[in-house]
């Protein structure tokens, strides 16, 4: 194995500045680990082989022509298959794109592109990002490097996964209830869903608009907040875009200093149902958090019992009119038109032969809970549990600077044990919607394996709105001290892929 | 009692436009019931005098200059559509010839 591909991004963007190693090289380096492991991974559903060389040898030329580029220039990166490339096939893990090339890019990738990141890809999903565990891809599932028989969260299964298995050293996933920071937690990386409106939506495949965001994930907190920097900030073309300065992210992560800072541990969200070695490596981490001079109180958010209860009418009343478009018309795939169907017709059997059971599933949900006679009973009444969620989080943040949880009640499970049990499966992001309903931030950063299965465990830190960079102050304390405690990054003690 | 039946689901999936086969009904029923008997728990809270949060940033009538810019062109746009006809989309018949 290259050496390269198991560095930090931090690590090489150094390289490549100092002119130690080409973006070509390095590329090229990521492209051939990706050839020899991602067939039993399968975190990419399409590798972009030429375009990625292409790229990189664009950066190159730049840099030996001394143009002023950004530190992550020339370093590759793995992009969730949610984010139209212009070019690139976008298929959102689903049959209804199949072969489908944007005619553009999402802001996000035109960001990634000046900035000079290689796109090495695009990652493996839960069907329109509706999962925990990227079983629910049309295109097969995507296999956890730390036991391949496992799955590696979802719905950015496919992103984290890449990390995890040195694929790439940065990837984007998109977060609307923990499709970042569980996939993260159950392998071993890092990631961060940005407050709502911090990182634009225009161009990513809609699942729930009031819900969804970009984020960044990366292997350590500085190189995500090298990322989010790259990423963040407004954009015209999309009308939820938060026109404020970025928070200073990568100035928190180097900063790393939480001496007299106030944590909240949310009463709510641990202890029942969640596993052991997940509430012990937990524990363990607030102590740490306490050596490091912070000051650490239970806070209670009553109304967060009831998060799951609201996001699952919320979502499905969202996805069930956003995946309206879906119609066999204008892009995508047209089954049964033979010429004796109507459109209508035509449309009930392309929906039928384009989406999965899970979305079939919250289709049917969302549409039941917007009809009418059940509006008020079930979408109303969920806004108003929202409502008071915000409020919860409103009150925690007057007594704490940030609150933290375990990011997930377990660690990863088996491939198919939960899969037609969809209860089961929405209670992975028991910990992590609370944080989707009020629009705020939320980091997941690995704080060791449980000691009953040798898995990763990750904790979640959540701050206000616009105040992201909290995130990666504490993230950095925490990566650095649990650093010093381990001696090697939590991902040395993978067996391998 | 179960609060979503097989007719229920049927009827969901043709306001949808999905068209779920006859065999798998039950199943999409039975599962439906569970998460809807799970998410009805939203009906335990007191929400009096709460007003519904329909999203996270409060923001409304966001405008911009309305200036001409370049935008995909018919070919572009037509790229991938499943069927095309005269720099159109083609489309099955809209009216029923019944």
């Amino acid at each position: 194995m290259s050496e390269l591909i198991r560095k930090d991004a931090s690590e090489l963007s150094a390289l490549l500045q100092a002119g130690d190693i080409s973006s070509v090289e390095l590329t090229q380096a990521h492209l051939d680990r990706i050839d020899a492991v991602d067939g039993k991974v399968h975190a990419f559903l399409h590798v972009d082989h030429q375009g990625a060389i292409a790229s990189a040898r664009a950066v190159d030329e730049r840099r030996s022509n001394g143009d002023a580029l950004g530190p992550l220039a020339g370093v590759p990166l793995a992009l969730k298959d949610i984010l139209a490339t212009k070019g690139l096939p976008t298929t959102v893990g689903s049959r209804m794109l199949e072969g489908w090339i944007p005619p553009y890019d999402a802001t996000v990738v035109t960001k990634l592109r000046e900035a000079g990141i290689v796109i090495l890809g695009k990652t493996n999903m839960d069907e329109f990002a509706m999962g925990s565990s990227t079983e629910h891809s049309a295109y097969g599932p995507t296999h956890n490097p730390w036991d391949l028989e496992r799955i590696p969260g979802g719905s950015g299964g496919g992103s984290s996964a890449s990390l995890a298995a040195f694929e790439a050293p940065l990837a984007i996933g998109t977060d609307t209830g923990g499709s970042i920071r569980q996939p993260a937690a159950v392998t071993g990386t890092v990631g961060v869903k940005p407050t709502y409106g911090g990182v634009s939506r225009y161009g990513v495949v809609a699942l729930a608009s009031s819900l969804d965001q970009v984020g960044p994930c990366g292997r350590t907190v500085l190189d995500t907040a090298l990322l989010h920097s790259v990423i963040a900030g407004h954009d015209p073309m999309d009308q939820t875009s938060i026109n404020s300065p970025v928070p200073a992210v990568v100035e928190a992560a180097k900063r790393g200093d939480i001496a007299g800072m106030r944590i909240g541990v949310v009463k709510e969200l641990g202890g029942d149902g969640y596993q052991s070695g997940v509430r012990q490596r937990f524990d363990e981490a607030v102590v740490v958090l306490q050596s490091l001079g912070a000051q650490i109180v239970e806070v209670s958010c009553p109304s967060f019992d009831f998060a799951l209860a609201a996001y699952y009418l919320i979502l499905p009343s969202e996805c069930s009119s956003n995946l309206a478009k879906f119609d066999g018309i204008r892009f995508g795939l047209r089954a049964g038109d033979d010429g004796t169907r109507s459109v209508e017709q035509v449309m009930s059997q392309t929906r039928a032969a384009g989406f999965g059971d899970e979305v079939i599933r919250r289709i049917i949900l969302g549409t039941y809970a917007l009809s009418a006679g059940y509006y008020d009973a079930y979408y109303g009444q969920a806004q108003k549990v929202r409502a008071l969620i915000a409020q919860d989080f409103a009150k925690a943040f007057a007594q704490v600077d940030v609150l933290i949880s375990p990011t997930a009640p377990t660690t990863a499970f088996k491939i198919g044990e939960k899969l037609d049990d969809p209860l089961a499966m929405y209670l992975n992001d028991i910990a992590t919607i609370p944080v989707n309903l009020a629009g705020i931030p939320g980091m997941s950063l690995p704080i060791g394996l449980a000691p009953e299965d040798n898995l990763p465990v990750g904790i979640q830190i959540m701050a206000p709105a616009m105040a992201d960079d909290r995130l990666y102050n504490v993230g950095a304390a925490l990566e650095r001290a649990l650093l010093a405690q381990w001696g090697a990054p939590i991902l040395s003690s993978m067996a391998g892929v | 009692m179960a609060a979503i039946s097989r007719d229920d689901v049927a009827h969901l999936a043709r306001l949808a436009r999905i068209d779920i086969p006859e065999s798998e009904l039950d199943h999409y029923a039975s599962q439906l019931d569970a998460i809807l008997e799970a998410v009805d728990k939203v009906s335990g809270l007191d929400t009096s005098g709460v007003e519904p949060m329909s999203h996270p940033v409060k923001m409304e009538n966001v405008f911009r200059e309305d200036i001409p810019a370049p935008s995909l062109n018919a070919q572009q746009a037509l790229a991938g559509a499943p069927a095309v006809e005269d720099s159109r989309f083609r489309v099955p018949r809209i009216l029923d010839e019944e």
